[in-house]
């Protein structure tokens, strides 16, 4: 069967579902003994290995097989939640990642995973404790639904005997479904077969490797079974486990089928049910939702930008005309568009929680490779963003918490000692706030050390002894950004060998945003990430020099200022202005954009204010033409990286402007 | 663009100066009149800027510069000819694009040790077509750096 066109659908679901584990997982970590988690976690293996036999990706199946008995064994209580077990499941679940993820990209999904295999079989079986009845038979690697179980039970009160019989079928076996066959007609003959792993559909199916798992009742005794069933060809091996079906803990009771209704009870219900209907109703409407694909967004994110671009011409032929009806309609029109924009930005956003759900797994991980206790603390995960800059803020964030835990958070013997709790606290904090969206890092750690970062920084050469007198403490911590810098004592792979943290500001300077750093020494530190709602429309300044029109986003600008000719002054060859008693230094745009035809400064000059972080530069330019909303496009791979520019907009009467990147010219 | 598996190729036949150039049709998406171009700066000479391409913003490479020729005032006959290798899409200012010709596989000759003024690097081959000497361009070569 072609299954090509359920493919995608295949590993979207199986990635919710992958999350869903993860999530659960750390949560039963938790609290160890809530059943509830479990289960949640076995509906979801059970589901995703299901869909993965029938997709055909039979190592995923047997993956999530073997993960699902280890599971079925902690419903019932067989075995303990322990942090080793744990870890054997999460293994188990990051190959299953591995295998989606190769799926994905067009892989088989197959994988080397025997080794997590054995180890699952391990605890399934080796640590396997006594038989809830304590009969002494090793209890069932089946799970057995109520019905199956009802059987059981009465076929062991009268007198038979519970096989469970693993049948191993020879490696180059050609008909495995017809041996199949045979062993049930087999078993068929001297008692019931009552259930079968995988299902009896799939094995017809040949849905199995080598082997499978057959719970039969019957009187003739284990050894003369053995010896029929061994007796079929191509069958390698028998393995017969008298099975003890003891009382269905109510652990297991998952599916518990309900008390047989009376009549009354049952249009009580009913009655019930019809009452709670109305107030159900209305939350079911609220979370209507559809899938779209995310091309079609971009598409009509694309058409929408082209109608921008019409916009801002019809805008400006009204202006020209100054016709009053045309004028009127087209400032309606462009009410609407502003409306119409609202609403497609918001389809585009994505909560945080997409790229935050895979920190808890992280930390888990970091904090039992470090040695260290962390507890991490997820605020605002539903905090929404543009998709642009989700897929780009993954990356810094991963570093950024790597970093707290390296360095920020410290062993629980010298926490104790400083007379803090053994377990360090990681917040990690997304919130709203005008047009940005921030980000923060929180750690309850060793904090940063001024002096340490200021000795660093001078040894690096990145500050001069005199300068780095003059700094305040916001600006010393800053320097951890700068390239070449790294305070770990002893280098450790988690968190690199300083190239990490000004490849972050980059990153996030290059999204439009800005990255702080607070830290209070023995207290902790806060990294503070401010970002842009989005990416591709944004507000800019249009400004004129010589013939040419250029942007300057307004999320770079402080103010516009004319400055007289004689306010412009000259220090070390560097023209610079006061501005509001700081030296601001002019960058006159004409000179680093090599302007043709641009003409002498006149009496004033026109001063665009610009900032990046606590820096400010003055832009010199000839005039100001106004304010606009446009669409950001990239200047085409051919022309990747230009010094300044950060990309290009098309104007109301579609020439091409360029947008200046304040963030290469602030020095 | 190596003459490979194809038999016959299709090229769009375009002047420079006063010689004939081609580049096979699969690469060039249109060709457009002249329109404003929008100066980057700091850019290489030959890069004139860029344009708006139906809301695409492309960037335009004069191949008489690209080449080394003197440069000279853009006329009625000057187009700019829309060319896309995998990602990249640029627009070649070129003095003249004549037409779509069939180029048989067996009309094809390696590149000679120089071919008119051009750097015998940027041509994959030449053609010659009844009494016409057509260069084809090797894309890749023109587009780097």
């Amino acid at each position: 069967m072609d299954m090509s066109q359920y493919l995608d659908l295949f590993i979207d679901e199986s990635k919710d579902h992958l999350q869903t584990i993860n999530e659960r997982l750390l949560e039963l970590e938790k609290s160890p003994d809530d059943v509830a988690i479990v289960n949640e976690i076995f509906r979801a293996a059970h589901t995703l290995k299901g869909m993965s036999a029938t997709m055909g990706f039979e190592d995923l199946a047997n993956l999530t097989h073997q993960m699902e008995n280890v599971l079925d064994g902690l419903r019932n209580h067989r075995f303990s939640v322990t942090p080793e077990l744990l870890d054997v499941i999460f293994e188990a679940v990051d190959h299953l990642e591995a295998m989606i993820v190769s799926i994905a990209e067009g892989g088989d999904g197959k994988r080397d995973v025997s080794e997590t295999v054995s180890r699952l079989r391990q605890i399934e079986r080796g640590e396997t404790p006594e038989g809830p009845t304590g009969g002494g038979a090793p209890s069932s690697e089946h799970a057995y639904g109520e019905f199956e179980y009802h059987v059981l039970q009465q076929a062991q009160e009268q007198g038979f005997s519970v096989y469970e019989i693993r049948v191993r079928l020879r490696q180059d076996c050609l008909l495995k479904a017809a041996r199949v066959y045979m062993v049930f007609e087999r078993l068929n003959e001297a008692g019931e077969i009552v259930k079968s792993t995988p299902s009896v559909d799939l094995l017809e199916e040949e849905q199995f490797d080598q082997e499978f798992l057959v719970t039969v009742v019957s009187k003739v005794p284990a050894d003369e079974l053995q010896k029929q069933l061994m007796s079929i060809s191509e069958v390698e091996q028998v393995e017969i486990a008298a099975a003890t079906v003891g009382e269905r803990t109510e652990a297991a009771g998952e599916k518990a089928a309900p008390e047989p209704l009376g009549v009354a009870a049952a249009e009580q219900a009913a009655a019930q049910a019809e009452a709670e209907a109305p107030e159900k109703t209305p939350a079911k409407q609220a979370a209507k939702t559809i899938r779209v694909n995310i091309e079609r967004l971009d598409r009509l994110m694309n058409l929408f930008e082209e109608l921008v671009v019409d916009r801002g011409r019809l805008e400006q032929i009204s202006r020209d005309l100054n016709h009053a009806e045309l004028t009127e309609t087209v400032e309606r029109m462009s009410r609407i568009s502003s409306d119409l924009q609202t609403i497609i930005l918001n389809m585009r956003m994505v909560p945080v929680e997409t790229v935050f759900n895979r920190f808890p797994r992280m930390v888990r991980q970091l904090a039992r490779d470090l040695g260290k206790k962390v507890r991490l603390e997820v605020i605002g995960a539903e905090t929404e963003l543009d998709r642009t800059v989700i897929d780009e803020i993954g990356d810094p964030l991963v570093h950024l918490i790597r970093n707290a835990l390296d360095h920020g958070i410290e062993a629980p013997d010298v926490r104790m000692a400083h007379g803090k709790p053994e377990e360090g606290l990681v917040q990690l904090r997304a919130y709203h706030s005008g047009n940005h969206v921030f980000i923060e890092i929180e750690d309850d750690g060793a904090g940063i050390s001024r002096e340490k970062v200021l000795q660093k920084a001078i040894k690096r050469g990145i500050v001069s002894p005199e300068a780095a007198a003059q700094l305040t403490d916001q600006q010393i911590y800053g320097l951890i950004f700068a390239p070449g810098f790294s305070t770990a004592e002893q280098v450790s792979d988690i968190s690199g060998r300083g190239v990490g943290l000004d490849v972050v500001k980059s990153t996030i300077e290059s999204l439009g945003g800005a990255v702080t750093v607070d830290s209070e020494p023995g207290k902790g530190s806060l990294f503070s990430i401010q970002l842009p709602l989005t990416l591709s429309i944004i507000s800019v300044l249009l400004v004129q020099i010589a013939e040419e029109t250029y942007a300057i986003p307004l999320s770079s600008i402080i103010e516009t200022a004319l400055v007289k000719k004689e306010e412009i002054f000259s220090t070390h060859n560097q023209p610079v202005i006061d501005f509001r008693g700081k030296i601001v230094p002019l960058v006159r745009l004409k000179e680093v954009f090599d302007v043709p035809r641009a003409s002498d400064d006149g009496e004033a000059v026109a001063a665009v204010i610009v900032r990046k972080g606590e820096k400010l530069a003055a832009l010199a330019v000839d005039s100001f033409i106004g304010q606009q909303e446009v669409v950001l496009k990239s200047l085409g791979n051919y022309l990747s990286s230009v010094f300044a520019i950060s990309g290009a907009t098309i104007l109301g009467d579609g020439r091409v402007a360029l947008i200046i990147d304040c963030n290469a010219l602030v020095k | 663009m190596t003459a490979s598996v194809q038999t016959d190729w299709k090229v769009i036949a375009f002047r420079l100066k006063d010689e004939e150039y081609a580049l096979p049709v699969q690469y060039v998406r249109s060709i457009e009149k002249m329109q404003p171009i929008t100066r980057v700066p700091g850019t290489p000479q030959y890069v004139k800027g860029v344009i708006n391409l139906r809301g695409v913003v492309t960037p335009i490479i004069d191949l008489r510069e690209r080449f080394g020729f003197a440069p000279e005032p853009y006329s009625e006959q000057t187009r700019i000819m829309i060319a896309a290798l995998d990602d990249v899409e640029v627009g070649f200012i070129v003095d003249a694009a004549n037409d779509v010709l069939d180029v048989p596989a067996s009309s094809i000759e390696p590149p000679p040790e120089a071919v008119g003024a051009v750097e015998a690097s940027y041509v994959s081959g030449v053609a010659k077509i009844g009494n016409r000497l057509l260069i084809l361009l090797d894309l890749a070569k023109v587009l780097e750096r």
